[in-house]
């Protein structure tokens, strides 16, 4: 396959296998996070760690869509999916992360409501004209990357005038949580963090500047890496030569996607439709100052928290009944890095990626699915 | 009786209701389509010869059946029908039996185009033709609107397995070779690509076909063919992990001796797939002693189904049956059970 096969060569793996094994120092650990859940899976699916010296380790950060949504905002996405009048749309991870009292999108789709897999936002403007006596709501996740496409048919939505769809947003921002991230270390947790493997997606679209304070604040180096096996494994020879040298910058691998910029045309629609929240809560970072978007006030009628907020309302009186997490998930932990997927005592069993009992156990980007998956066979 | 209209007609309720108007569609269809002398008794079930195409002595029968609901019924390489023939075929001649007979069992949701079933029924006569297999018995049901997906095909196959040959997924023993009959997930994502919601296109066909011919070729040639699988749903992944479970094995791949077209590694590549999972309907597995592997390569790939064929990997001692690989990167990684539907990922 052309322009991907490039990035997956055996022999150049084997070659930048051994420079890393000839930089990396003995005497120390390298303990480096990937931010991605697309690099987690890479990492994983192509057997990254079969070629890592053992003082080269990687730590699965929280950069995976549906991992980080805590089980409020889900519990309010099925309380919407649960009203009669409304098609609730999202992609397809979403749809098996367990929620309150061990439900899930998928479990009160078979119960009769109407809960719709999309490949893209778009599909929803086309469900909402084809259904016009019905409520189209889009259940909104991800980062930076998936948000100018919701961004779209807002802006889509409005100027058609459709009166029966609307947006539940609960878009959050990467630099956000990496601040979140080492701010935990910072305050003492035994987060062992040198680096970051810097996402690949999301900075085509923000850029490479907003992970200046990273090294500036923190002291901590950023190379920004593409989503395949080769990117990962520069990436990670770049940070352990930063490393070694002292120094502490942003670095960009992905030079073939990533500017320092961005976007421009992604970020100006993102800025007209959306607006920094105050807060938001993260699955395992709690809640995050300024690190998710909401709809701004121009396009309230389009905004589901707005328009169903008797629903909601209704579901928040009732919902604080109902079980929450399991306690002896691990998830939050995991996702600060601070665990390892092994380290839970329901890896495995019972919490399986058939019956996911957190989040980081359903999405194939999320670190407990693709250790599960991919890399039980290392410990054999 | 009025006479059907195969042009704008649809199925009523009143074609399974036992009475003239299901003798009609039978007469007028289903018996011109499939016509054989079995058929042809008219009779509640087919009475079929004792007479096998091998010495009887030892000879065992081997029955399987598959409910087909594919949707669209319709797509490039063939359709419900001819897959509801290739499909119980191919499950007879994984067992080593040569297919003797089918059966097919019809459940029509009203208001389906007549012109439409009398394309499958035509494609299942051909399929059942090419294959030397005929439908000796049959059934229709019809439900009421919004109760089916236009047609479910139910078929049924009996075989027979001529001694010495004896097939098991139990039978994969460590050192043994796993061979694959072509390219992997071209079915699956055929299906997916005429999925209105994904809307790409490609030249890609199904590989829909009756792999017997294949089967029998093989076991003619090499004895120590230790089991045979198709990789239907959930791909080379899952059918690989049944095998290593039922055989108390583990496996080891090598992903760059697996087939994939560059179309099928293109579309799952941007679907966030794995074409291992993905579904195959004219594709088999076959393990055998490493001495001879060499040798079945050679007699899968002169035959016409399985020209592309390859040695994929080996049997390995595991208590675990993990069933892992190479990675064409160079690390290993699972190629675990697929866990619920092959979603696609955000980003």
């Amino acid at each position: 396959m052309k322009y991907v096969d490039e990035f997956r060569d055996g022999s150049l793996a084997r070659q930048l296998a051994a420079a890393i094994a000839a930089a990396a120092r003995p005497e120390r650990n390298y303990h480096l996070m990937e931010f991605c859940g697309g690099h987690t899976h890479a990492i994983f699916r192509y057997g990254l760690p079969d070629l890592l010296p053992a003082n080269v380790q990687l730590i699965h950060g929280p950069g995976c869509p549906v991992c980080v949504l805590p089980i409020a905002r889900l519990d309010m996405a099925m309380a919407l999916a649960k009203h009669p009048d409304i098609i609730l749309c999202t992609y397809g991870d979403m749809l098996r992360v367990p929620g309150s009292g061990r439900t899930s999108l998928l479990k009160i789709r078979a119960e009769g409501n109407d809960v719709r897999m999309v490949y893209s936002p778009a599909d929803c403007i086309a469900l909402a004209q084809q259904h016009p006596d019905r409520q189209v709501v889009f259940f909104a996740i991800g980062f930076e990357t998936t948000t100018p496409p919701t961004a779209v048919i807002i802006e889509q939505a409005s100027r058609l005038g459709l009166k029966n769809l609307s947006v539940f947003c609960n878009h959050v921002l990467t630099p956000a949580a990496m601040h979140g991230i080492l701010d935990t270390r910072e305050s003492g947790e035994a987060l062992k963090l040198d680096g970051f493997i810097g996402p690949a997606h999301v900075s085509t679209v923000i850029g490479s500047d907003p992970y200046e304070p990273f090294p500036q604040q923190y002291g901590t180096p950023v190379v920004i890496a593409g989503f395949e096996p080769l990117d990962v494994l520069q990436a990670i020879l770049m940070l352990i030569r930063q490393l070694n040298d002292g120094r502490a910058v942003v670095e960009n691998e992905f030079t073939r996607a990533v500017t320092a910029t961005g976007n421009e045309k992604a970020r100006q629609i993102t800025e007209r439709v959306f607006e920094v929240r105050d807060q938001f809560e993260w699955r395992g970072l709690g809640f995050v100052p300024h690190s998710a978007l909401q709809i701004r006030e121009q396009y309230r009628e389009l905004d589901a928290e707005q328009r169903f907020a008797d629903v909601l309302q209704q579901h928040a009186e009732r919902i604080q009944l109902v079980p929450k997490d399991n306690k002896a998930c691990e998830c939050p932990q995991i996702l600060r890095g601070v665990k390892k997927p092994r380290d839970c005592k329901l890896f495995d069993n019972p919490c399986t990626p058939d019956n996911p009992l957190g989040s980081c156990m359903v999405s194939s980007e999320g670190a407990c699915a693709a250790y599960y998956q991919y890399g039980r066979v290392m410990e054999s | 009786m009025a006479r059907i209209d195969w042009n704008n007609g649809k199925v009523e309720m009143i074609h399974g209701s036992g009475g003239r108007a299901m003798q009609q569609l039978i007469s007028e269809l289903f018996a011109v389509e499939f016509n054989n002398e079995f058929l042809n008794q008219g009779n509640d079930g087919a009475v079929l010869p004792l007479t096998l195409p091998c010495s009887p002595d030892g000879a065992r029968l081997v029955m399987a059946t598959d409910a087909h609901v594919v949707s669209p019924l319709f797509f490039p390489g063939g359709d419900i029908g001819s897959l509801s023939v290739h499909g119980t075929i191919n499950d007879v001649a994984m067992n080593g039996a040569a297919p003797l007979y089918l059966s097919a069992a019809f459940v029509l949701e009203e208001g389906f185009p007549l012109a439409d079933l009398k394309r499958i029924v035509q494609s299942m006569a051909r399929a059942a033709l090419e294959a030397r297999v005929p439908i000796v018995t049959g059934d229709t049901k019809v439900v009421e609107r919004g109760k089916g997906d236009g047609v479910f095909i139910t078929t049924t196959g009996i075989g027979a397995v001529p001694p010495p040959v004896d097939l098991s997924g139990s039978y994969a023993r460590p050192g043994d070779r796993i061979l694959v009959s072509g390219s992997m997930g071209d079915h699956g994502v055929t299906i997916l690509s005429l999925r209105e919601s994904l809307g790409f296109e490609s030249e890609l066909q199904s590989d829909t076909q009756s792999l017997h011919g294949l089967v029998a070729e093989m076991l003619t040639h090499v004895d120590s063919i230790r089991c045979l699988r198709d990789p239907t749903r959930g791909g080379l992944a899952n059918t690989l992990n049944e095998l290593a479970h039922q055989s108390g094995v583990g496996m080891h791949l090598q992903e760059a001796a697996i087939p994939v077209k560059p179309v099928v590694a293109s579309a799952c590549e941007f679907l966030g797939l794995d074409p291992l999972y993905v579904a195959n309907e004219g594709k088999l597995i076959a393990i055998c002693a490493a001495a001879d592997a060499d040798k079945l390569l050679q007699v899968m790939r002169s035959h016409p189904f399985g020209q592309e064929a390859a040695i994929i990997g080996e049997v390995i001692e595991d208590s675990n049956r993990f069933v892992q690989m190479t990675t064409r990167f160079g690390g290993r990684r699972m190629v675990d059970w697929l866990n619920g539907e092959q979603l696609p990922r955000i980003c």
